[in-house]
């Protein structure tokens, strides 16, 4: 029997696919005395891993997972278990066809073979399948099915050639113990191992291991339903792992996965069955396997009809026997992302949790080299554990959000498309005025944010067809001209926009100014009243975020920064803080609510509210400072993410109501309205240029690529510098670029108005590929009202990036022309930045 | 053509450790589902070849709560044609009162001009092992009995059985209408097909509450007896390990040596 090391430096729990692999990378990556437990026996311990169906579709729509799957596709093929079949997404109704051509784009974005072909040539490739029941499928041919045990098996016995690895089978975690939130010890049944890292990889058991840490990984156990049907005569003569496509039931939400004589039909269509991680069965008192539960018939009896019709003759022989029905444990999530990286709430504790067969290989190399260097290759801003605030770990909030996530698995999800479940959490304090004003509210990490204004809706007939407003129906979903209106309005007037979403968080201390300095791009050594907007890389040079930062005395700095990775931000600070304890950070989120004001007419608001000087030499762009309006302290801040003159005005929360009515009122005359994150987001944002980090900047990107260089780089020293001075002696690999799309008319007549996430080509319709070997896709998209113009923001091979250069974009299997606008930070609105600088 | 009326019980799948329920009088079945036993499937299994054999039928009935018609439709989808759940409380009912429930379904179908020739069930329940409902049944209904079997078809107004003796293979025949206690082994129970899955969802289902006044079974409480003790010692690996597994065989008397 395998001794039990006495100590660690590091402990992986589980020995499922994610498990193997984070072992695997971590000995290759140079980790030594590595110790793996898991409480099953090896080769399959009983995990989600052992039932999987392991097939692999590459296509997602998002690049984070995209990158993941191609990356484990690479490393199955090393381990030599990967086996191409191909697979077909088929559609049964035209709204399918249509999300069909949505991913042939991203297929296109991500450099992924694939096409869309007729009922006739699906058939081709699977006879069994009744073309009468579909329209058409999407084909892609480099689909395939892996053995992930063996992959496993493969990994733990690489790692142990290195000599790095001891394996733990039967061996239960019992315990951990922290002290001054970092992880030391872990208790097993066959000893305890001390250490101060350990890593999570226990899937569907992940929840209750964590808690053992007093760490949140906000997951569930959740039933996937399948079955197996043979022996099928039509399956005889086939040999090997598979010889047919998979095919995958989309408007069913079901898959057919052919296995020696068997079909394998699989569903995503039932009710969400959820379990908590308590609740699972040890491996003696399950029937088969903890994840292996008793199949409920009837909850999956409708898909069985389902399938029948799309394979009648295969399926319904009286010969095909179910012999192999379970209700499988898989992990959910509450926005449907794996749960990736080191804990916010315990130091050495990390997650590698609710991840796919597909991502399984992928995630363990981004984790290891995460641990290792700070950073991966692989960006994982979408996956970060740390994205999560406090509501969102609740096992109600996470209950919710999975029983409604479950059924988009294989549905038609729209780019801004809005969770039902677990709403009105984060309240603005203007919320209930937000309300009376008809807010149309968008939730960003459980921030109620009003998108746009029913009260504005005047505002469409004063301002006409500028509104640009859209005729197809996904283009307009979830959007308003409404938008465009008070786009308008903001840019004639002035507009008042809810802020209340940012988190907020001090620096402070003797040695802020060291912190900040060490962390930020910018110059952070400026007089107190100074607002600085920087960039923050990792060691590497890329973005792991950017935001402002107020001086507001020699030893506090105000971060300010968005809500939906602001949790991320905070804990990036706070790794970097000075290691004897000169600065801490102070979350300020819940104790400042922000109303940003902006437009011509700005000052004349705030002038009739307060006695300050807030001329522009009298309080200049980028500074910061209290004014009196009313009977409120205000801390103004006059910068601008919309283009306009103007000011955030950050006030005690109990005090923002107080505030929206003071600068409604003073806005009357002047003609301002509401303004809501459809303009503060995309219109506003667009037509200035102004990168949104998750979207044109993550930690793949750099600042010299995003067109974001500043003619000095200061001489103090920060994370990312080296890397960032080399960044600047090279030209870049890719650039940044703003496009005009010049036609909108599609071959129907109708106008449309992409989204994001299209595939970017030549004018004439090839592919393009930038110096990474990435092929060029949308990265935001939206109305410039004010230039009556759509905007697309993407990166671009060098040569591709000069203005006026004609390319075009794909949607929905069109192609339309745009033209190069900006191919670095200059805007195509107010270039000269005259307005805020007014 | 023989008309069969096969009898399942609902019980709790168990294959590894036991788990009973707070009060103790049950066994708790939330990770592991339930089924009936291996040999109740193989009753059902030669319900439906005697039906199909002789152009009969087969109706399944179970006896229990509501829950039961998952077991009913299990029993449909592989080949009987139709249901009767008699609705009750089964930790009221002792084997006693089973088959006397048992016995008025048959009496009344009977009566109604259904004939009902051959009664199969399970040699015991998996759960209770009771080993008595279907005796208790012949009594009820004054007709031949046979246990232990472990196939059977019907020839005429006889029925042919066979089941394992102490000295062999025993072969019964006994004439129609009678009781059949099936024990597994016989015939292989089939898996249902998806076409039969379908079916057995519109198929009928008659739902009764028995007429009789349970007595009980006198379960004061059940117990899970303590695991038995054991350790795996590993002898070694590959072609070293030959001699120590030699050892052992000779030790344990497998072998001479």
């Amino acid at each position: 029997m395998t001794a039990v090391p006495q100590q660690a430096q590091v402990v992986v729990i589980g020995a499922g696919i994610v498990g193997n692999s984070v072992v695997y990378h971590l000995a290759r990556l140079g980790w030594r005395n590595i110790v793996q437990i898991d409480k099953g026996p090896l080769p399959n311990p009983g995990g989600s891993t052992g039932h999987a169906s392991n097939f692999i579709f590459p296509v997602d729509h998002s690049r984070e997972i995209t990158d993941l799957t191609l990356d484990s596709v690479r490393q199955y093929k090393d381990l030599g278990v990967f086996t191409e079949c191909g697979g077909f997404e088929v559609a049964r109704t035209e709204a399918r066809m249509e999300e069909l051509r949505r991913r042939i784009a991203s297929a296109l974005a991500w450099g992924i073979p694939a096409e869309l072909v007729t009922p006739e040539q699906v058939v081709e490739k699977v006879p069994f399948l009744d073309p009468s029941v579909i329209l058409g499928a999407f084909w892609s041919p480099t689909v395939g099915v892996v053995d992930s045990l063996r992959a496993g098996t493969l990994m733990r016995e690489r790692a142990q050639e290195l000599d790095a690895l001891t394996v733990l089978a039967n061996a239960e975690v019992t315990d951990m113990t922290v002290e001054d939130g970092r992880i030391r010890s872990v208790r097993t049944t066959k000893g305890d191992i001390s250490t101060d890292c350990v890593v999570i990889a226990c899937g569907v058991w992940s929840p209750k291991l964590a808690r053992m840490a007093g760490v949140h990984i906000p997951l569930t156990p959740a039933v996937h339903q399948m079955i197996s049907v043979g022996p099928l005569p039509q399956l005889a003569g086939t040999t090997g792992e598979i010889s047919y496509p998979i095919v995958r039931d989309m408007d069913t939400f079901c898959y057919e996965r052919q296995h020696g004589s068997d079909m394998e039909v699989g569903s995503y269509a039932h009710r969400p069955i959820l379990m908590e991680p308590e609740e699972i069965p040890s491996i003696d008192q399950a029937r088969l396997s903890p994840t292996e539960l008793p199949f409920t018939d009837e909850d999956f009896d409708p898909q069985l009809e389902q399938a029948l019709e799309l394979m009648p003759e295969l399926l319904g022989s009286a010969d095909a026997e179910i012999r192999y029905a379970i209700n499988g444990l898989l992990s959910l999530t509450p926005d449907g992302a794996p749960i990736l990286g080191e804990s916010p709430e315990v130091k050495g504790v990390w997650s590698a949790a609710a991840v796919w067969i597909k991502e399984g290989p992928g995630v363990g190399r981004l984790l290891a080299e995460w641990m290792t260097h700070g950073h991966s290759e692989i960006d994982a801003s979408h996956s970060d554990i740390a994205r999560f605030y406090p509501h969102q770990r609740t096992r109600e909030h996470v209950r919710a959000r999975t029983s409604e996530g479950f059924n988009k698995t294989y549905g038609i999800v729209h780019p801004s498309e809005q969770w039902t479940s677990d709403r009105d959490v984060r309240l603005a304090p203007m919320h209930a005025g937000e309300v009376e004003l008809g807010a149309v509210f968008f939730e960003t990490a459980g921030w109620e944010r009003p998108h746009w204004y029913a009260s504005n809706e005047p505002l469409l007939g004063e301002y006409g067809d500028a509104v640009m407003s859209r005729q197809n129906e996904w283009d307009a979903r979830w959007w308003s001209p409404i938008i465009n209106a008070e786009h308008l309005a903001m840019r004639e007037r002035a507009g008042y926009v809810d802020l209340s979403a940012f988190t907020i968080f001090d620096v402070a201390g003797k040695g802020a100014l060291d912190a900040v300095q060490h962390i930020a791009v910018g110059q952070m050594n400026v007089a107190p009243g100074r607002v600085v907007y920087t960039p923050i890389l990792d060691e590497r040079g890329g973005f792991r975020a950017d935001l402002t930062i107020m001086r507001l005395a020699e030893d506090r700095f105000r971060v300010v920064t968005g809500g939906a990775h602001g949790n991320v931000d905070r804990k990036w600070f706070i790794d970097h803080l000075p290691t004897e304890g000169s600065a801490h950070v102070a979350d300020l989120t819940s104790a400042y609510t922000t109303i940003g004001l902006w437009g011509p007419r700005a000052r004349d608001i705030l002038g009739s509210l307060t006695d300050a000087d807030i001329s522009h030499m009298g309080f200049p762009f980028s500074t910061c400072r209290e004014v009196e309006l009313g009977s409120l302290s205000v801390l103004a801040s006059r910068i601008s993410y919309v283009g306009e003159l103007g000011w955030e005005l950050y006030v005690p929360i109990e005090q923002g109501a107080r505030l929206w009515e003071l600068v409604r009122e003073a806005g009357r005359p002047h003609g301002a309205v509401p303004v809501g994150i459809g303009v503060y987001g995309t219109t506003g944002r667009l037509e200035k240029g102004y990168r949104a980090y998750g979207a044109e900047l993550d930690s793949e990107r750099t600042i010299v690529e995003a067109g974001m260089m500043r003619p000095k780089v200061k001489d103090a020293d920060f994370v990312g510098r080296e890397a960032y001075l080399k960044q600047r002696d090279n030209a870049p690999e890719t650039v940044l670029c703003t496009m005009t799309v010049d036609d909108h008319t599609s071959a129907d007549g109708s106008k449309r108005y992409m989204l994001g996430g299209e595939p970017v080509l030549s004018a004439d319709g090839a592919p393009l590929t930038d110096g990474h070997g990435h092929h060029p896709y949308v990265t935001s998209a939206g109305s410039a009202p004010s230039l009556g113009k759509h905007l697309l923001m993407a990166y671009l091979p060098p040569e591709e990036a000069s203005v006026g250069n004609k390319l075009s974009v794909e949607y929905f299997g069109e192609r339309y022309p745009v033209t190069v606008a900006s191919c670095d930070a200059t805007s195509v609105f107010d270039p000269a930045n005259e307005r805020i600088r007014s | 053509m023989t008309n069969v009326l096969v009898c399942i019980k609902r019980v709790p799948d168990v294959s590894g450790e036991v788990l009973l329920t707070e009060d103790g009088m049950s066994v708790d079945a939330r990770h592991v589902g339930f089924t009936v036993s291996p040999h109740e499937e193989c009753a059902v299994e030669l319900a439906t070849q005697v039906a199909d054999a002789t152009g009969g039928s087969a109706t399944v009935l179970t006896l229990g709560p509501s829950d039961g018609v998952e077991q009913l439709r299990s029993a449909l989808a592989v080949g009987c044609s139709s249901g009767v759940l008699v609705e009750a409380d089964t930790d009221r009912f002792g084997p006693a009162d089973v088959a006397a429930a048992i016995a008025d379904v048959v009496r009344a179908r009977e009566a109604a001009g259904d004939s009902v020739d051959l009664v199969l069930l399970g040699n015991d329940a998996a759960d209770t092992g009771d080993f008595q409902v279907p005796v208790r049944l012949a009594y009820a209904l004054d007709r031949p009995v046979l246990t232990n079997i472990s196939s059977c078809e019907v020839d005429a107004d006889r029925v042919i059985a066979r089941g394992d003796g102490p000295d062999g293979t025993e072969i019964f025949e006994v004439p129609l209408p009678a009781v059949v206690a099936v024990l597994e082994g016989g015939v292989t129970p089939r898996y249902p097909s998806i076409t039969g899955r379908m079916k057995a969802k519109k198929a009928p289902i008659d739902i009764q509450t028995p007429t009789v006044e349970p007595r009980g079974s006198g379960r004061v409480r059940l117990r899970v007896p303590p695991p038995r003790s054991g350790t795996v010692e590993v002898l070694g690996q590959g072609a070293d390990a030959a001699p120590a597994v030699v050892d052992l065989l000779v030790k344990i008397g497998v072998v001479s040596a």
